[in-house]
């Protein structure tokens, strides 16, 4: 993890990834290349992005750095301070709320022993609540880093961490079976297999 | 050009315009926080809301352009209630302290309010607050009265050209702020201040010292630099209080600089306010007559051409002309206001900034030889920025770089260079040619060295090479950094028949053929030379000038006095005196009249309206005040040989330059802050 002192600079991989981005937009446009390059910044800098990375882009994209400031504390999905190598985002909106995102957060502070907004000691998971992630469909959820989990129950939770933990991969999407938001008691149409 | 029926009002609008701007030509009045004329729209304050036929809700009318049979309505009902809902608004996380706030009486957010603020709050949750930031020794900071119309970083962005000011987070949380808390590096900073609609930007130094009711407010010009930027000098007592802009769309618009602004404290030290008479090596207090018959002693018996007089950087046209007048009389040819040694003067042409300030904006096409417009002249730097803004201006730049918050072509660093675009040898020259409006700017860095002439001459040959001056434009500009320059120019306070000029005057001090030297406010020469000579100090401030002095005569600065003042342009402007000088120190002309009846050569002028008639006769541009004569193309300079040295800038230090800003601790924490950190971190740091 790069403490705030030390010099952010894209790696070769990443730097061929950022000037792919820079090259969709026409000359003297670079700047609207910002968010990717956050991004990218972000995923090579373990989940977050230093003051150093931002200046770093500021000056590739030819910006001022208080430009790039504003875009990164805009969006929530930036994050400006260091975060464990699993990032859980639980969904705390409406829908996961009524169909047991408070089991699920409960879980995860006894599993994790942190609460809301911290990061365990060992580093490896940084716990938060957001808000709707647009998969109400497939309430409750968390997202782990780009993954969402679905459909899930306190017991999965505890599973997917303590894999996670263990160092395996759980794999994402719904946990009840059923395949990505089809109805949960099996399908009612297209019955024929969509031949007709 | 559309036509809009305004409350009933049919307007004619020029295109572009917009329903707020159509509504001002209609003459309805429409609030606003945001929307600013010189700066871009953001359209987010949504005070300015009014209704238009056919439109189901109101609109913003800041943010509409105006239409072809628009029919707009300022007054109903309607408008006063979504009004009223947007300060609403705009009240929720603003805090009830007007009677601390330094804004208090002179704010848009208070004085809207008396008009469509409820009298109570409905909202009865809590307030946010927000961290004050530190941007620097000028502006203060208040963040949570901030709402957010984003005036300042428009204003940063867009006319002082430092992208420093950004609104971060998002929503609620919205601040405005910098990145990584730092000052705002700009010489225009302190608009800021008048910008901001509420009092989350306040000036620092003025901070709890004065209500805005209580200031007796005086229009004048500013002396800090050769713009003459129209200022109002807000005094109390026997004190100036502030110094704020005045609206001049050919000069300053309605900006200044923070030295115009903020030096004023300088004011207060190190004031000369009373004789003094050299005794015994030490300055020791005298009376009037004490330090009169001093100076006659020190005169009589001398030859004219063994006395000199130097005027300084802040001297008015009044005192200029009477110590010129007065040098006449006692024979002698030795006076010159150039002290930085400029080789200017003769044809007006020559050292006039002939475009105009506000000509600048026609130009399309711009050569600066060795001046640094930014510290020179902030307003000027501005302007050509704003220019800039405007697109299609090309800047080539001969001297030492540095940024000018618009990009320039770098040509050269010297003599060398201007000397191939006057031959037509660079490339730059493909870019004049093609110009319909070339300007060329000449700074101090350029004339005031020994081959000063020969400079001005190649300047002129680009000049005439390019077609710069015709009928309809002249693209041939000084660039002036001295308030008293121009009018020391016009007035001909430059070394008569064989007379002496600032460095001939110091090097005859030196071997003793001139034995006296009248100071008006000179404090940037070398006083060394003078040690020997019998020096007269005629000032305001104690600054080289007093300490090398053998008589103090104690004078008024700018703030002071009744007096003329000439900008780099030739444009005449009145200051005006906001408070008395302190102790005995009196308006500068009146102290040379009263001393020339002592040595029998009595000045024929017993009023101001008398001596500013003897101005007029000397150079009758005198005559009309906040006009410009254009100045007849005609000869300067002589052709001659050019150094290889390069142009340097001829201001070190931006916020030192005169004796009131020397004295001003507030620019001596913005020297600290500003120049000395960066002239560090070009040393020899790794």
């Amino acid at each position: 993890m790069t403490t705030p002192e030390t010099k952010f600079k894209f790696t070769p991989d990443y730097l061929e990834r950022a000037k792919a981005h820079i090259a969709k937009y026409p000359d003297g446009r670079q700047a609207s290349a910002v968010m990717p390059l956050l991004d990218l910044a972000q995923r090579q800098n373990g989940g977050w992005i230093s003051r150093e990375a931002m200046a770093y882009i500021a000056e590739m994209l030819e910006m001022a750095e208080i430009r790039v400031y504003e875009v990164a504390t805009f969006y929530t999905m930036y994050n400006l301070e260091p975060v464990g190598k699993y990032l859980v985002q639980l969904c705390r909106t409406t829908p996961c709320w009524l169909r047991g995102a408070n089991d699920l957060l409960s879980v995860c502070k006894e599993e994790l022993g942190v609460g809301t907004g911290e990061t365990t000691e060992d580093g490896l998971f940084t716990l938060i609540e957001v808000e709707c992630l647009g998969a109400c469909v497939n309430a409750p959820m968390v997202q782990i880093n780009d993954d969402y989990f679905e459909d899930l129950t306190a017991a999965q939770m505890r599973e997917i961490l303590s894999m996670l933990r263990r160092g395996e991969k759980p794999s994402p999407g719904p946990q009840n079976g059923r395949q990505s938001s089809a109805p949960g008691t099996g399908m009612t149409t297209l019955l024929d297999g969509g031949a007709g | 050009m559309p036509k809009l029926t305004i409350d009933g009002v049919e307007v004619e609008v020029a295109d572009g315009s917009t329903v707020l701007q159509a509504c001002e030509d209609a003459g309805a009045e429409v609030p606003r926080f945001c929307y600013h004329d010189r700066l871009s729209i953001a359209g987010n304050c949504r005070m300015c809301l009014v209704e238009m036929e056919k439109s189901p809700k109101p609109i913003a009318s800041c943010a509409m352009p105006a239409g072809e049979g628009m029919v707009i309505h300022t007054n109903t009902p309607e408008v006063k209630k979504a009004r009223e809902g947007v300060m609403e608004f705009l009240l929720i996380n603003h805090p009830l302290d007007c009677p601390i706030c330094d804004q208090g009486g002179e704010c848009d957010l208070q004085d809207q309010s008396m008009a469509y603020g409820r009298h109570f709050t409905r909202f009865n949750e809590h307030k946010r607050a927000v961290k004050d930031k530190d941007v620097g020794p000028l502006v203060e900071t208040i963040m949570t009265r901030c709402i957010h119309c984003t005036r300042c970083i428009r204003f940063a962005d867009e006319i002082a050209g430092v992208e420093e000011f950004g609104a971060v987070f998002r929503g609620e949380h919205m601040e405005i702020g910098t990145y990584v808390e730092k000052a705002v590096s700009s010489e225009l900073s302190g608009n800021m201040i008048d910008l901001c609609p509420v009092g989350a930007l306040t000036s620092k130094p003025y901070a709890f010292t004065a209500r805005s009711w209580e200031l007796r407010k005086t229009e004048s010009v500013d002396a800090h630099d050769a713009v003459g930027s129209n200022i109002r000098i807000d005094g109390r007592g026997g004190e100036v209080m502030r110094i704020v802009p005045r609206l001049h769309e050919d000069v300053n618009e309605e900006w200044i600089s923070d030295k115009s602004r903020f030096a004023y404290d300088g004011l207060r030290k190190r004031r000369l306010d009373r004789c003094y008479v050299r005794r015994n090596g030490k300055l020791e207090e005298a009376s009037w007559q004490q330090a009169f018959d001093a100076v006659s002693k020190a005169l009589s018996g001398l030859r004219g051409d063994q006395i000199a007089a130097i005027a300084g950087d802040l001297a008015d046209c009044e005192s200029m002309t009477a110590l010129k007048d007065l040098m006449t009389g006692l024979g002698s040819a030795n006076i010159d206001c150039r002290q930085d040694g400029a080789k200017l003067g003769g044809s007006r042409c020559g050292y006039l900034f002939n475009s105009t300030i506000a000509g600048i904006e026609e130009s399309d096409a711009m050569l600066i030889v060795g001046a640094d417009p930014r510290w020179e002249a902030p307003l000027v730097n501005a302007r050509i920025r704003k220019r800039w803004r405007q697109g299609g201006l090309k800047v080539g730049f001969i001297g030492a770089h540095r940024d000018l918050t618009y990009p320039v072509n770098n040509l050269g660093v010297g003599p060398k260079t201007l000397g191939q675009v006057a031959a037509g040898e660079h490339d730059f020259t493909s870019v004049l040619e093609r110009s319909e409006r070339p300007m060329l700017i000449l700074g101090p860095g350029a004339v005031a060295r020994t081959d000063g002439a020969g400079v001005l001459s190649a300047a002129r040959t680009i000049a005439e090479k390019y077609t710069m001056v015709r009928e309809d434009w002249n693209g041939f500009n000084i660039l002036h950094r001295a308030a008293s320059r121009v009018g020391g120019l016009d007035l001909g306070f430059v070394p008569g028949a064989a007379g002496r000029d600032v460095s001939g005057i110091l090097a005859s001090a030196e071997s003793g053929a001139v034995k006296f030297v009248w100071l008006l406010g000179a404090d940037e020469i070398d006083m060394m030379p003078l040690s020997k000579t019998f020096t007269v100090y005629q000032g305001h401030h104690g600054d080289a000038g007093a300490a090398a002095a053998d008589v103090v005569l104690p004078g008024a600065a700018y703030t002071e006095k009744n007096a003329t003042y000439v900008n780099l342009e030739g444009r005449v402007q009145r200051a005006y005196r906001a408070i008395y000088p302190p102790g005995d120190a009196r308006e500068d002309w009146t102290i040379l009249r009263a001393f020339s009846d002592e040595v029998a050569r009595t000045l024929p002028y017993d009023t101001l309206d008398s001596l500013r008639g003897r101005m007029v006769e000397i150079a009758p541009t005198f005559s009309g005040v906040d006009k410009i004569a254009p100045a007849v193309w005609d000869n300067f300079g002589e052709p001659g040989e050019m150094s290889g040295e390069a142009f340097a800038g001829s201001v070190e230090n931006f916020y030192l330059t005169d004796v009131i800003a020397r004295a001003s601790d507030t620019m001596a924490k913005c020297s600290s802050q500003f120049v000395a950190r960066n002239q560090k971190k070009t040393g020899t740091n790794g």
